[in-house]
């Protein structure tokens, strides 16, 4: 089995081999292909959004995506959250020596594919290699190049009192799949990421115009650290309803024998929006059209204050304060 | 959740709440022993299902948060021996020993991993045989017969590279402890249900015989909790004291007898130190001398009179908040030295212990 | 102080057994039950089956909170404790 060497990051021949065998054909970019030192384009009108992010998840395959599909999720979903349609991306690697290059033209089959799903273009990259130990086999680094369209200004200032809070679908799948996968929990299927980019479904909603707010992908930390972050940049209070936010029922099942809340549990293609409450029904309708958003729902509303508070309100008609987790989520027997 | 969700029906919880407050008028305080019924019942909002006549108070915790800070420099010390993995439930990972955490030794380059059972270290173990695999056994007596057949199944394996640094508390013995002390401040025990599963209702008779303290071991759901609640206001406003089994779907009388064999089979009762409390007699758990290639005392030749002499935070005033006789505001070191991110004793250790809860939710 | 959840017995092999519940499946140990069979329900604690769940029980439980739930809707009292 061949796999990556130090040698493939030195800038010699084995270096472009690598480019030319494993990235150039998957990626398809002309940009890429002209192998010049920064890729040229022209700016579309409107204001640019700009975003970045770093990849490192173990294990790097796990059930439904890989770190390739994520890095470029990430990213894309990022500037979807900015009210952006993204457009081009950077991908830049650290390989660990010794990665399998099976491994490797597997995670950059599936990189591509999803910038292709996404409809965005890889116009930049570079790949290092580290020395054994150097590095955990692969590290990603993303950044991403969006327009704003006309008359979509979002921004997690924006969440008023009365407004309407939306979840795309159901809360924490990506980080109990990886949580199962990486601790070998014995967990045996049903659980699986959701890592999907997002562009398209915020996109839907680019039609409201002023009335869409604040939309946030709640990654690490999951929803209770997004809603925790909205709550406090915009000076307000947000009630979630508990019965109302869609959970999978084995993620649950999951969640309580590993004592996780599903609220802090990382989303990898799940975006919340924060809408005026006379656009909640077209917000709700638009995303229930679209194939990732079939089981939005509404799952809360803006209060007044006290500002920075996010609570919860049970099915009992008890409220109970959500924080945001300390850390990373950890299995747990108490 | 077949078996769950039925337990968290909004008609049933309606109609608990009234029982209870129609069934008390005089204040009554309830502790809830158990660290798992004290997180669900912040979960589900419990207290504001309460009449203001009924108080709950978080009693001595989650095994996590009782373990010693001497216990937890132990099982850290090993981390420095040659080829030691270090394996323990991830509750533990935080929980700060008197220098450091698992999670700093981890961050400074000591192999760990977090294990969701025992039997996962063994298997650990059994794969990587050039490894020592140490387990930090934690737990009450519902964890503690996992850990033995997870031992018991490691010898059977034949594996030299296994072995239990023991932690393990007992719940009986901190109950007499608390009944006996005669500035206890409580009406009533809401007793754990899932440490009962092993032990029975033996082990409690005496609170109710003997101290004449109303007691009701009950589930984790909210219906559950409300109607163990019920027995134990209905004791209080009745006058009497007795043992109520809220939870017989899984608590039999007679507990579960293969589990408890399994458990004095390789463990036998020691004294031990509980975090923020002190020593309390024979409420620890040592591995018999029989399993001493298995004990990491033996194994590694720990001092251990050593780490059971590292002294508990003097200042810490857990012992009386869990009593009922202190709040956290009578601790010098509340929100200065002891936060959730640091925390000190086990009321700031549990994420909804009395102290992390007051921190929180700034109460008082 | 323990989370446990009840799940039901799917395959039992010697002291290994996978059991199930909503979907999800989970890899446990039978080592402290005397018997266990496909379709019963048992409480899982870290990996292992800690006790057999009486259905029995939990429906008489569950007749209880019936009545209270009934109790609501018709503001009558409810003597079920003992
Ligand atoms: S604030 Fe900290 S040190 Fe003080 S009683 Fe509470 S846990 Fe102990």
């Amino acid at each position: 089995m061949s796999v990556v060497l130090l040698a493939h990051g030195g800038g010699g021949r084995l270096m472009a081999d690598l480019i030319r065998e494993v990235f150039l054909p998957r990626l398809e970019s002309p940009e890429l292909a002209r192998a010049d030192d920064s890729a040229l384009f022209t700016p579309p009108p409107g204001r640019l959004a700009f975003t970045t992010d770093a990849f490192v998840v173990d294990p790097i395959l796990f059930p439904g995506g890989d770190i390739g599909r994520l890095a470029v999720c990430g990213t894309v979903n990022d500037l979807a959250a900015g009210g952006a349609v993204p457009l081009y991306l950077s991908a830049a690697f650290v390989i660990e020596e010794g990665l399998p290059l099976e491994v490797l033209s597997t995670i950059v089959d599936s990189l591509a594919a999803t910038a292709r799903e996404a409809g965005v273009r890889v116009v930049a990259g570079d790949t290092k290699v580290v020395p054994h130990g150097k590095a955990d086999q692969l590290f990603i680094t993303t950044a991403g190049v969006g327009c704003v369209p006309e008359g979509v200004s979002v921004s997690g200032h924006h969440a008023r009192p009365g407004d309407v809070v939306l979840c795309s679908g159901a809360l924490g799948d990506h980080g109990m799949a990886i949580m199962v996968a990486r601790e070998n929990l014995g967990f045996v299927g049903h659980l699986e990421s959701d890592v999907a980019p997002l562009n398209d479904l915020t996109a839907a909603l680019h039609s409201l115009g002023p009335d869409l707010h604040v939309l946030r992908d709640p990654t690490r930390g999951g929803a209770a650290a997004a809603l925790n972050e909205i709550a406090a940049q915009s000076g307000v209070a947000i009630q979630l309803h508990e019965e109302a936010v869609p959970i999978h029922a084995p993620v649950r099942v999951a969640c309580e024998l590993l004592g996780t809340d599903p609220l802090t549990v990382a989303n990898e293609g799940k975006m919340l929006a924060v809408v005026a409450p006379e656009a909640a029904d077209a917000a709700l309708a638009a995303w229930r059209d679209h194939p990732l958003g079939r089981e939005a729902a509404v799952i809360g509303e803006v209060l007044e204050g006290p500002a920075g508070r996010v609570q919860v309100r049970t099915a009992f008609g008890t409220t109970r304060i959500l924080d945001r987790p300390l850390g990373e989520q950890l299995p747990r027997i108490c | 959740m077949r078996l769950v969700d039925e337990f968290r029906d909004a008609e049933a919880v309606a109609g608990l709440r009234e029982a209870i407050a129609r069934r008390l008028s005089r204040p009554a305080k309830i502790m809830e022993v158990c660290g798992t019924h004290t997180m669900a019942i912040a979960r589900a909002g419990v207290r504001q299902l309460l009449p203001p006549t009924v108080s709950l108070i978080s009693g001595p915790g989650c095994p996590v948060c009782v373990t010693a800070q001497g216990e937890i420099d132990a099982f850290l010390a090993l981390g420095e021996c040659p080829g030691v993995v270090l394996a323990s439930f991830g509750d533990m990972l935080r929980v700060p020993g008197s220098t450091g955490s698992l999670e700093t030794l981890k961050a400074r380059g000591t192999e760990t991993r977090v294990v969701y059972s025992p039997m996962d270290a063994v298997r650990l173990a059994a794969a990587s045989p050039e490894k020592e695999v140490v387990f930090f056994g934690i737990g009450f007596e519902t964890t503690v017969p996992t850990v033995a057949a997870a031992l018991l199944e490691a010898c059977r394996l034949g594996l030299r590279n296994f072995s239990v640094l023991s932690a393990h508390k007992r719940v009986p013995p901190a109950l007499a402890a608390l009944a006996t002390d005669p500035e206890l401040a409580v009406d009533g025990f809401l007793l754990p249900g899932h440490v009962s599963v092993i032990l029975g209702l033996e082990p409690y008779r005496f609170l109710a015989e003997q101290h004449q303290i109303p007691c009701a071991i009950a589930g984790f759901e909210v219906t559950d909790i409300l109607e163990g609640i019920l027995h134990l206001v209905t004791q209080i406003a009745d006058g009497r004291a007795a043992l109520a089994n809220q939870y017989p779907r899984v608590v039999r009388p007679e507990g579960n007898p293969t589990a408890r064999a399994l458990m004095e089979r390789v463990f036998t009762p020691t004294d031990a130190v509980w975090r923020g409390i002190g020593p309390i007699a024979a409420s620890g758990l040592a591995l018999r001398p029989e399993f001493a290639p298995w004990d990491a005392r033996q194994k590694f030749a720990l001092d251990w009179d050593r780490f059971a002499n590292v002294p508990e935070p003097p200042a810490c005033r857990c012992g009386d908040i869990l009593k009922g006789i202190a709040s956290p505001h009578d601790c010098p070191l509340f929100g200065r030295g002891c936060t959730p991110a640091r925390p000190i004793g086990p009321c700031m250790v549990s994420s909804e212990g009395t102290c992390a809860a007051y921190y929180r939710y700034q109460i008082g | 102080m323990c989370l446990a959840v009840p799940m039901q017995v799917k395959r039992v092999e010697g002291h290994d057994a996978v059991v199930e519940q909503a979907g999800a499946a989970l890899n446990i140990r039978t080592d402290l039950l005397d018997e266990v069979a496909a379709g019963d329900y048992v409480l899982v604690h870290a990996g292992y089956a800690i006790q057999r769940v009486d259905e029995d029980e939990a429906r008489e439980t569950l007749a209880l909170l019936r009545m209270f739930g009934i109790d609501t809707q018709t503001g009558q009292t409810t003597d079920a404790t003992g």
